[in-house]
């Protein structure tokens, strides 16, 4: 009866069927389960810009080197708040038109950093911006390629009010008296990018928070900074726009060497732009605030860090100072 | 039953319940001496080797013990014979045996006592050095396979573009690896490392690697069958879909339309549908032509061939259907595809080549049919249920990623059985090996495919996870496999079949050139990659800032370009080679016929 060895028609039929059962068993059946899923209360849906800046994302095939998942396990609590959930791809795991299907977003190599929260850790647009006509602009180190062909050099006369400038040294362009005007495809991309942020869920309902060995909130407030990385937290938080150098970029980010506000002895206006941001000078992008970020702890570390680096001389910042600084933003 | 029991595993694990999991960062500091990747590896290493000694020499005591027994009966039986005979006879066997053993040879039985000369002017050179002296000298290949003329420009068109996909395939792969070390190499979108990048590994997988098997396979099946190929003008028109498929889809990913960055899987549909085409056409074709076999049994070859071909179209199929590729559903069915890629296709199909090229090449029957047919049935059983193995700790259920796992190591049965299998067949034959061009292919590729295949299996497990998911390490992997196993083992066939057919041998120097630049350099490859990975890995345990790990990457980056440049190297060699192969003249044969034959004249 089982004679696969004379009987072709048997053979290919009994091999056919039997990967065929195991692939719906394992493949089929999973994924239709997985349509069920319904988007996270309090979700956001993508408006039309974001996902044309997600279909970007997908011709420049940027999966090959980001992914966009936080792994249930420790090490990947850098990435984001927690685990990321199946619901969380409800709205951009979409088939993208007839001709292609759902982005391939979880990616499998992290040659770059995980974007699930880039919005919030990267929330400023020049930023984006420049560090998409060229990383190595923002990241010395960084090894991502250039997409120039996002944007435009323009003459002067040329620029409209509605251009976004992005503010390039001129050696970096062709013509170096020309404006470097992002083009549409880079406008939605960046808006897609800023609107990658985890909905929060709430402490109760939020699956399994990760424990983390870095982020030690529940330290009592003290007057040492608990031997916190000041350098560490610098680089990871700041240094992709004031550099590590402290130098910032000109035209686009502010130097911190040297600077009146880093290097006052009373730390008050450094910590409260740190908690709030700050957009009060038309020359340069636009600082987010990190009071939802970071905790007391680390903005003394990262305050301290910057007021005794580079030449800076200034005294230590304590956690008590910046949650004193806190609580006054707060009543105000 | 699999089926109900899968089930209400889900019904019992509700959605939010595989996130019930959290799992702390293993204690690095002694990664390598826990149950660590390399500790695992090293026991089971251990391990095996004492039980083959254990079992050599046990069974080597076993055949002595049968040998002296054997023995000594025989000596029992010529006593008893001696004493029976006759003395006249016992001195006319003395006197015989004492003259042979005195008996020697002068030296001249062959030349005779006549003085040698070269009076028509035959000999060009004579030397008393062998050619080369560091290395065994090349067996020439002298069987030549009578090949009916369609079926041998079959193998040459297909086994042709392969060439040329192997050496375009590989020089973007390159290129994208130079970009690592200067990523500002160029500014053009057509060339930026995003959208090379999948026309890096398709092109290597649709254009090389599949057109080269189904080239070789025709042969397999047409032979194994012993009868021709069902349709030749079935055969062309599979080669042109398939042809057209690379082409067009890598221009439609240099500029900009990728299906949605799912590895492998990023040539839109109506280009994949045309791949899948021409994998019906050649199913079909393949299965005529061993429903018209003139022996009753179907050659094991073949049962990988079909099997490999008719699981591909499957594979292809589910892979582009939409209804269930929504939001995760499409996670789910990108590893499930990306692995049965491989090893449905790939690794299926490769396996059912060696099952012939191997015992041809060596001139001698496979080891164990049986272990053959276990190592097929259980490459579906095993392999098909693996795919979630690429996104363990992911928010795919938990269930999904335990089954993977568990059937990872599952896939330990047929690589064992098939590596077994394989060095059997070669066992006796080792001396072979450096007097030929053909075999070294095969033993590294058999090797790897143990090698390869097992770390494959332990790096799906959890702790191993930790450390190598997301870094290079995977692509360390990769190439060590479709590299290490699929494309040696291809290159091994192509060595062993092709002067077969068109009577034209390349050079062994031209071979042994390709070999080792091809071998050096995958290791380099490997290696550095594997070692960065884990460094990198560490250091995001570690919880370092991310860019430190793009910095410690550098130098394993930069050896990474100089073995990838040897590879491409070794394909231009092999291309040449290739040309040797099929080339027009017929310098050799005129040449040496019409001589040999004066002198015996």
């Amino acid at each position: 009866m089982f004679d696969f060895h004379k009987n072709h028609k048997l053979l290919v039929i009994t091999s056919f069927l039997g990967f065929a059962i195991l692939s719906t068993v394992i493949a089929v059946f999973p994924a239709l389960q997985l349509q069920k899923v319904q988007p996270l209360p309090g979700m956001k849906e993508m408006s039309s810009e974001e996902l044309k800046g997600l279909q970007v994302y997908v011709s420049e095939n940027c999966m090959a080197c980001h992914t966009q998942q936080v792994r249930n396990i420790e090490m990947d609590h850098v990435w984001g708040q927690r685990p990321s959930l199946a619901s969380d791809y409800y709205y951009s795991k979409q088939r993208q038109d007839l001709w292609r299907q759902s982005p391939s977003l979880l990616g499998s190599e992290r040659t770059g950093p995980d974007l699930t929260e880039v919005g919030k850790r990267q929330p400023g647009k020049e930023w984006h911006l420049l560090h998409l006509f060229n990383p190595r602009i923002v990241v010395k180190e960084s090894v991502m390629p250039s997409y120039p062909w996002l944007f435009e050099e323009k003459s002067p006369a040329m620029v409209t009010q509605k251009d976004v400038i992005v503010p390039v040294p001129g050696e970096l362009l062709k013509k170096p008296d020309h404006k470097l005007v992002a083009k549409k495809e880079a406008l939605e991309l960046v808006a897609y990018l800023q609107s990658l942020v985890q909905t929060n869920l709430g402490e109760d309902l939020s699956p399994d928070f990760i424990p983390s060995t870095r982020r030690k909130s529940e330290y009592p407030i003290g007057n040492t900074n608990l031997g916190l990385d000041g350098l560490q937290l610098y680089t990871e938080t700041c240094s992709a726009c004031h550099q590590p150098n402290g130098e910032g970029i000109a035209g686009a980010f502010p130097p911190l060497v040297g600077s009146k506000i880093v290097n006052d002895p009373d730390p008050n206006i450094l910590v409260q732009i740190i908690l709030s941001g700050y957009d009060a000078r038309p020359e340069f992008g636009v600082m987010p605030g990190f009071a939802d970020l970071l905790t007391d702890e680390e903005i003394s570390a990262i305050a301290t860090h910057e007021r005794q680096s580079w030449g800076n001389q200034a005294p230590d910042v304590t956690p008590r100072q910046v949650a004193e600084i806190r609580k006054f933003i707060l009543n105000q | 039953m699999k089926r109900t029991i899968l089930s209400t595993l889900v019904l019992f694990f509700p959605f939010r319940e595989t996130f019930a999991q959290t799992v702390p960062n293993p204690e690095i500091n002694q990664w390598w001496s826990s149950p660590g990747i390399i500790g695992t590896a090293l026991l089971i290493a251990v391990v095996s080797f004492v039980a083959i000694l254990i079992i050599g020499s046990r069974l080597s005591a076993f055949i002595q013990g049968l040998q002296n027994h054997s023995e000594k009966r025989e000596k029992e039986e010529l006593k008893s014979q001696l004493v029976n005979w006759e003395e006249e006879d016992l001195d006319w066997v003395l006197e015989k045996r004492k003259a042979a053993k005195k008996y020697r040879l002068t030296g001249t039985e062959l030349s005779g006592r006549e003085i040698s000369g070269d009076q028509r002017g035959l000999i060009a050179k004579v030397t008393q050095d062998p050619e080369n002296p560091l290395v065994d000298e090349k067996k020439q290949e002298t069987l030549r396979l009578e090949t009916p003329e369609p079926l041998r420009n079959l193998m040459v068109w297909y086994l042709g573009a392969a060439v040329f996909w192997l050496v375009f395939g590989t020089l973007v792969g390159q290129y994208v690896g130079m970009k690592f070390i200067w990523p500002e190499m160029d500014q053009s979108s057509w060339l930026s490392f995003g959208r090379l990048r999948p026309v890096h590994t398709n092109t290597v997988f649709w254009g090389w690697a599949s057109m080269a098997m189904v080239g070789l396979g025709y042969f397999v099946m047409s032979r194994t069958s012993n009868t021709r190929i069902y349709s030749y003008s079935l055969a062309k028109t599979a080669w042109y879909l398939m042809n057209l498929t690379v082409v067009l889809g890598n221009l439609l990913l240099m500029n900009g339309v990728n299906n949605g960055g799912g590895e492998y899987r990023e040539y839109i549909w109506p280009v994949a549908l045309l791949f899948a085409a021409g994998l019906i056409l050649t199913f079909y074709n393949f299965y005529k032509t061993v429903a018209n076999r003139k022996i009753s049994e179907i050659y094991i070859s073949n049962w990988y061939l079909l099997g490999g071909l008719i699981w591909t179209i499957t594979l292809v199929v589910l892979g582009y259907i939409p209804t269930f590729q929504d939001g995760l559903g499409e996670t789910v069915i990108q590893g499930y595809y990306m692995h049965q890629g491989v090893g449905m296709w790939f690794m299926t199909f490769t396996l059912g080549l060696i099952y012939y090229y191997l015992p041809t090449s060596l001139n001698k029957p496979i080891y164990s049919y049986s272990l053959g047919v276990l190592a097929f049935w259980t490459q579906m059983l095993f392999y098909t249920l693996i795919g979630t193995h690429h996104f363990v700790f992911s928010p795919l259920p938990w269930w999904l990623q335990t089954v993977a796992i568990v059937f990872s190591a599952g896939m330990f049965i047929p690589v064992l059985s098939g590596t077994t299998n394989f060095l059997m067949t070669m066992k006796g034959s080792w001396s072979a090996i450096s007097k030929s061009y053909v075999l070294p292919f095969f033993l590294v590729g058999i090797v790897f495919y143990f090698v390869g295949s097992t770390q494959g299996s332990l790096q799906a497990f959890r702790l191993t996870n930790f450390i190598w998911h997301f870094t290079d390490f995977n692509v360390a992997h990769s190439h060590m496999t479709m590299y290490g196993i699929i494309t040696f083992i291809l290159w091994a066939c192509i060595y062993a079949i092709m002067p077969k057919v068109t009577g034209k041998e390349p050079s062994g120097l031209g071979v042994g050139i390709h070999f080792w630049l091809a071998f050096v350099g995958l290791f380099a490859y490997m290696i550095s990659l594997m070692a960065g990975g884990t460094f990198r890995g560490l250091s995001w345990i570690e919880g370092e800032s991310f860019i430190n790990s793009v910095i410690l990457m550098q130098p394993y980056w930069v050896w990474r370009a100089i073995g990838g440049s040897l590879m491409f190297v070794s394909h231009l060699v092999f291309g040449y080679n290739f040309l040797q192969m099929n080339r027009c003249e017929k310098i050799t044969k005129s040449h040496t016929s019409p001589a040999i034959s004066s002198v015996h004249a």
